[in-house]
């Protein structure tokens, strides 16, 4: 190809990527990139602060099957990025960072806004890059995205100091990438695919856990047949939700700390625990030792570091989830549990207390759940930022077809909207909708004005309740009750904040006109925020029990 | 339980902090890390001795596997084991102590590689048990200063490192 600078060979190298859409924060380092932006096809969205560039690269990605790319400049802008890396490193969402450098003859003398980025990104991505040969680009480029997107995706870092992106190359792009210290494998080993068929046919209590990995490998679809094909109940991760849809006869849930009674039963009486795609966390599973002890496990993963990690397995599989899958749907038959599945299915269907009526002047955040459960398109995407919003969320709703994005791993406040804008910019046509607290909402408000920039369909939903409501809650059941630093004071009116943006807003205090409400938000198009009236005392969970696998971490 | 873990990698800047922030991230204790280039100059091979059990360095080695620059890991049986270590030991050493020191050096097959009227540095490659040994028969002498290059280690027999796969 001609001779051209490697800023113009970034555009291309995205361009041969088929990289659409890139999220980012220009500044002086990284500007020879921002000139060639205007006169390419690819969409910049500039967004307000270089975190959430990551998040809606995060949420891109999730819904596009695609590595989201970033921008940003050298110093605090690749700093800022920090955290976004580190939860998409967390919950293994395939990104590409890109982040300018200071000239290469200025490096280690900390000149003005430099910082050493692949240092201090080091632990929270798969592998980055300090580019000081022009002519390395295209090469790097093609790894970068290779090795997001490949194997347990996750967040690659490019460094590209400012001279560099100015130097002319002739560039060229290797069509196919090769790293001999890089080679994940796909398919699972044959024999360990028969030794899993033989447990399935001795087992008596079989359980399919579900992962986020499933998602990430596309596999919810086979999974799901696996299951109905040897009449095998499922369960799942936080990161696993609405792989499976939630109608499913043979879905029981969401499992541990925060999940269902019966999807937890269902893990702690399991005599064959099929687990794909999870890392075994202990906000899923709080004590793996004493559940390796009374069942098989089977452990499939792309990752061969995550078996065994926290649970030791019977049978390792190391694999991608759709390919393994795919292999034990050829190798597997009915199991004889129909008993367990019945079992299973009374106690889902065991009456629940019935859920009381919120105090005067607010709505309870699980009735709004269910309620905006049965409104729902059917394709939407649901963004649940961290605290109390992603428990009712995780817990409440039933996503059938639909899709669940949230800071599983990590647990980063303020995720929800820009992962939303991310998602919306994916994939317009899908109902988006954004779930968060007042807390959350205050650590990304900034990003209601990307929001109105980029002219996006989005619904958020804010529970108001004036507090750091996980907090709080930990505080009232673990330190006497003893308050400290959750109450939320000084505002914002949020109707006059999303007013000062021109969105319509409306506050919600009375439960009889929820429904008015859902409508108000979800059949009308165009952004907008429904302010929910949350008791400060209402908790996590309904009923308030344990959950029992689990404990809060 | 000392395990030895030999390890190919990239010869290229930032290996050698990737692999010591992994251990330092994930609360491994290395003991002592060796590293140097190979036959293939693109290619570095490190030797780092970790104290504990196999579980332990089973974790250790699928992390490693896990970093890109990482050509292949293997732990290398005690029994397999050929290990050496260079120390290098400069210590007190007139006119009076110099016949003890060089019958010590004589026995133990040590050199001595520098001397002055009131120092002598001496130069010992061999087990890590020897090096030690030398450390304790020297001790009396009063060490003025010395360092030790860590372990390195190969597997006995014709076999070596890159005809392991490196599992993914």
């Amino acid at each position: 190809m001609a001779n051209i600078t490697v800023a113009q060979a970034i555009i291309e190298a995205l361009k041969l990527q088929g990289t659409r859409v890139v999220f980012g924060y220009p500044g002086a380092a990284i500007c020879p990139v921002y000139d060639c932006l205007p006169a390419s096809p690819i969409h910049h969205v500039l967004v307000r602060q270089e975190q959430n560039a990551v998040h809606a690269a995060s949420g891109y990605a999730r819904i596009s099957g695609k590595a989201g790319v970033v921008l940003a400049t050298s110093g605090p802008g690749a700093t800022n990025l920090l955290t976004g890396l580190a939860t998409a490193y967390m919950d293994s969402i395939p990104l590409v960072a890109i982040t300018g450098q200071v000239s290469r003859d200025q490096i280690g003398r900390d000149v003005f806004q430099e910082a050493d980025i692949t240092g201090a990104a080091e632990p929270f991505t798969k592998y980055s890059y300090l580019c000081k040969q022009p002519q390395q680009i295209g090469r790097i480029l093609s790894e970068a995205f290779y090795i997001a997107s490949s194997g347990r995706p996750g967040p690659v870092l490019i460094d590209l100091p400012v001279d560099v992106q100015r130097e002319r190359i002739e560039f060229s792009c290797p069509d196919t990438v090769c790293i001999r210290g890089y080679k994940p494998t796909v398919m699972g080993n044959a024999l360990q695919i028969k030794r899993v068929a033989q447990a399935f046919s001795h087992s008596c209590r079989p359980l399919i856990c579900i992962g986020g990995g499933v998602l990430s490998a596309g596999a919810g679809a086979e999974t799901a047949r696996l299951a109905e094909q040897c009449g095998i109940p499922m369960v799942c991760t936080m990161m696993g939700l609405s792989a499976v849809p939630g109608i499913h006869p043979l879905y029981f849930g969401m499992l541990g700390a925060f999940g269902s009674e019966t999807a937890n039963f269902a893990v702690q009486s399991a005599d064959l625990l099929v687990i794909i795609g999870a890392r075994v966390g202990d906000r899923a599973l709080a004590t793996p030792s004493i559940l390796e002890k009374r069942s098989r496990v089977v452990h499939i993963d792309v990752d061969p570091a995550e078996i065994g990690k926290n649970l030791g397995a019977s049978i390792p599989i190391v694999g991608d989830a759709k390919a393994v899958v795919s292999q034990l749907l050829e190798s597997t038959g009915r199991v004889d549990c129909a008993g367990w599945v019945e079992e299973l299915s009374r106690r889902r269907q065991a009456p629940q207390p019935p859920l009381p009526p919120a105090r005067p002047g607010f709505i309870s955040p699980h009735r709004l759940m269910r309620r905006l459960s049965e409104r729902l398109r059917a394709d939407a995407v649901v963004t649940a930022d961290v605290g109390q919003n992603q428990i009712w969320a995780a817990r409440g709703l039933s996503l059938n077809g639909g899709r669940f994005l949230t800071s599983g791993g990590m647990g980063t406040m303020g995720y929800s909207l820009p992962a939303a804008i991310g998602a919306k910019l994916a994939s317009p046509a899908r109902q988006t909708v954004v779930i968060c607290g007042d807390g959350s909402l205050q650590m990304q408000q900034m990003e209601l004005s990307t929001l109105c920039q980029e002219g996006l369909d989005i619904k958020l939903i804010l529970l108001d309740n004036r507090s750091l409501g996980m907090v709080r809650e930990l505080q009232q059941t673990q330190y006497d009750g003893r308050l400290s630093a959750v109450r939320l004071q000084g505002g914002p009116d949020f109707l006059r904040l999303a007013a000062a943006y021109s969105l319509p807003g409306l506050r919600l205090e009375r439960e009889e006109e929820m429904e008015e409400a859902l409508c108000w938000l979800l059949d009308e198009k165009g952004p907008r925020l429904l302010c929910c009236a949350v008791d400060p005392q209402e908790r996590s969970l309904w009923p308030p029990a344990d959950g029992g696998a689990g404990k809060e971490g | 339980m000392k395990q030895i873990l030999s390890i190919l990698v990239e010869n290229q800047s930032g290996v050698l902090s990737r692999i010591s922030g992994l251990f330092s991230r994930r609360g491994y204790n290395i003991e002592s890390l060796a590293v140097g280039i190979t036959e293939d100059k693109t290619l570095s091979r490190m030797t780092i001795v970790i104290d504990g059990d196999s579980h332990t360095a089973e974790q250790v080695e699928k992390q490693l596997n896990k970093l890109i620059d990482v050509i292949k890991v293997r732990r290398i049986p005690q029994s397999d084991l050929i290990q050496r270590e260079l120390i290098l030991l400069k210590v007190h050493a007139g006119q009076n102590e110099r016949p003890n020191i060089v019958n010590i050096c004589e026995i133990m097959g040590a050199k001595i590689a520098d001397i002055t009227t009131t120092t002598m540095t001496i130069e010992l490659s061999d087990t890590p048990e020897r090096v030690e040994l030398m450390v304790e028969l020297l001790r009396p002498f009063s060490i003025r200063e010395m360092v030790r290059t860590g372990m390195v280690a190969l597997q006995t027999g014709g076999g070596t490192i890159s005809g392991a796969k490196k599992p993914s």
